[in-house]
């Protein structure tokens, strides 16, 4: 894949909710290669950005497309984890059996998964340092073992882009620690991943690419370009503080640690 | 029958095939959490029946399942229509659904159909003793009752369609938004499942009444998952249960002359409570011993703590002293001496007369307690 064209090219995107906007006129390039936060405060639209990319939401108008093309001919090229919470983890299947759901769209229909699917689900848990809990009931894990499982299931798609809504949502900080260095693992490999994230604190930290959204697309770039005070501000409004002296306009970039959202 | 067979055991195997029929496509209204569909659709089948019937004047036509089979669907399309409007629940939708488009078929009967045979008590409870009668014969051959072949062929066919498409259906059930990020259109998934049950329900309910359909789509699955971890194991025992209920319940209703379908019924039901109560895992008695043991385990770590806080203080004669523990724990004197005896068992306290100690065992196991995992 080359890196000239962008992964990800959203263009005049809006999503509505009868007559109410969710998402207005959204214009988002995302290059190949990076690992890019989606930040905006609660009822934003990055969950609904993502599930319209990945066509599970039809869109008002507008297009989207991965690597120059429409996602249902590039469904092969990308992942997506959903929220933990949208499944039901009660659900009678073991860990190697969820990961295994992985490989099913390149298994395409009426295909059983095998030996080989199997294989790359034990690696795949390996990888996320899960293997021994392989042939665990789903519903014993905690969860962030939960959220390991579906990472490992994006994993064996191997995919160009992947898509991760809210990864970082109730686990503890090793596992967080553990999904953030996977992460930066596959931009390593030349993969793109975007990840809706809440929390502002880490943006820098983690991530090399960035785009607050309110339901317009505030700003979008590099980190250091585009997570400046002034695009917070634009994007939380009244909501946001920053701690004098913590966070300069010429360190854009810099870890804020003094930024503070109310609620 | 080219195998001569009773008619007890006739029935007996009708209703197995019919049971297991039903067990599978239940399995995933359970897990989708439509359990209740299975509800609807076995009502507004006859509909299907009776709108089908006044086209082609014939009650035998095989047009009337699949008329039967197309309102089974477009009553599941009408509840999510209404429900997706977000000014009714599913719930309250399935309940305005089914019996309107049901007593729209019990008019139609009464007023146009009176003289045929379509009769609403048949529709209910079904006429499992009479399905013997009803045979198939090829010149002078006797193949056997109808409904024996109707389930039979049912049954294949939704046995044909879960191995064909058993991995799509699973990620669609676990996973829906997978499912259709991967380009396995759920949506079909979901109408082809409740083409399944609603064919399954026309065909079963000939022969068991809607009122066993229901039981047999919903308790098996709902007692098998209550005591398996995977969904292949779920779908196996489900069919297991719905054939035990099958036999026992004929069994029992002719032993006790009373009604097939009523028994078969009565045991999916008891089957379920077995399961409710007894699942080694997620029984009732197993939660109860759990918890029971999660209280006892808990009540000697508080105890362990409150030991080790007041450990080599000037408080520690009063605080640690055997008999006035329970008032300051606030526990009650049974449980007190229950819980410190259990502990002196594990060997993490010592009594001396006026006073308990803790081990070094006792003394690590409630640093261990305070300071989380570690």
């Amino acid at each position: 894949m080359t890196n000239e064209q962008p992964a990800i090219q959203v263009t005049d995107l809006t999503v509505a909710y009868r007559d109410k906007p969710v998402l207005w006129d959204i214009d988002l390039t995302v290059p190949g290669g990076v690992l890019m936060g989606i930040i905006g405060p609660n009822g934003a639209g990055k969950t609904t950005l993502i599930k319209t990319i990945l066509g599970l939401i039809r869109p008002a108008a507008g297009q989207v497309l991965i690597y120059g093309k429409p996602y249902a001919e590039q469904r092969r090229l990308v992942a997506y984890v959903p929220q933990r919470s949208s499944v039901d983890w009660d659900f009678p299947a073991s860990v190697l059996d969820v990961v295994m759901m992985g490989r099913y769209g390149a298994l395409g229909w009426f295909r059983r998964p095998g030996k080989r699917e199997r294989e790359l689900a034990f690696e795949a848990l390996a990888r996320v340092g899960m293997q021994e809990f392989a042939h665990r009931q789903i519903s014993q894990l905690s969860g962030g073992q939960q959220q390991r499982v579906f990472l490992a299931r994006a994993l064996v798609q191997d995919a160009q882009v992947y898509f991760m809504d809210e990864p970082f949502q109730g686990v503890d900080a090793t596992t967080e620690r553990a999904i953030v260095g996977l992460l930066q693992d596959l931009r390593a490999a030349g993969k793109t991943v975007v990840v809706v994230h809440h929390d502002l604190q880490t943006v820098a930290e983690y991530f090399d690419w960035v785009a607050l959204l309110n339901v317009r697309l505030v700003a979008s770039g590099p980190v250091a370009e585009a997570f400046t005070e002034s695009a917070l501000r634009a994007t939380y409004g009244g909501r946001i503080a920053f701690l004098e002296g913590r966070c300069s306009g010429a360190g854009a970039g810099e870890p804020r640690a003094g930024i503070v959202v109310s609620s | 029958m080219l195998v001569h067979m009773s008619p007890l055991t006739e029935i007996i195997l009708i209703a197995s095939v019919t049971a297991v029929a039903c067990a599978l496509p239940g399995v995933f209204l359970v897990l989708r959490r439509v359990a209740m569909v299975s509800d609807a659709i076995t009502h507004t089948v006859l509909l299907g029946i009776v709108l089908a019937f006044f086209v082609v004047r014939d009650i035998t036509s095989p047009t009337l399942a699949i008329a039967a089979a197309a309102a089974g669907v477009a009553t599941v399309a009408l509840i999510e229509l209404l429900h997706r409007t977000e000014r009714i629940r599913e719930d309250a939708a399935i309940g305005l659904v089914f019996p309107f488009l049901f007593s729209i078929a019990v008019i139609l009967i009464a007023r146009h159909a009176g003289n045929v045979h379509l009769d609403v008590d048949a529709v209910l409870l079904g006429e499992l003793a009479f399905a013997p009668l009803d045979r198939y014969t090829l010149g002078d051959v006797d193949l056997g009752p109808r409904a024996l072949w109707l389930m039979s062929g049912i049954l294949l066919l939704s046995l044909l369609l879960l191995i064909l498409f058993y991995k799509e259906l699973k990620l669609a059930t676990f996973d829906a938004a997978l499912a259709a990020a991967l380009g396995f259109a759920p949506a079909v998934l979901h109408y082809g499942l409740m083409s399944v049950v609603s064919l399954t329900a026309v065909g079963a309910f000939n022969a068991v009444g809607s009122v066993l359909v229901v039981a047999l789509m919903v308790a098996p699955p709902a007692a098998a998952y209550l005591l398996t971890d995977r969904l292949s194991h779920m779908l196996v025992l489900s069919a297991a249960f719905g054939v035990l209920a099958a036999i026992s319940g004929c069994l029992a209703a002719f032993a006790l002359d009373a009604s097939l379908a009523g028994a078969m019924a009565v045991v999916t039901g008891l089957i379920f409570g077995a399961a409710w109560v007894f699942a080694p895992e997620r029984g009732l008695l197993a939660q109860a011993l759990r918890h029971a043991r999660q209280r006892q385990e808990f009540a000697q770590a508080m105890l362990l703590v409150h030991l080790l806080h007041h450990e080599a203080t000037p408080q520690e004669a009063v605080e640690c002293d055997p008999s006035h523990l329970n008032e300051h724990l606030r526990w009650d004197a049974a449980f007190t001496a229950q819980t410190l005896r259990r502990a002196e068992q594990r060997g993490l306290l010592v009594r001396q007369k006026d006073l308990i100690v803790l081990t070094e065992s006792g003394r690590r196991l409630a640093a261990q307690t305070l300071g989380g995992e570690g």
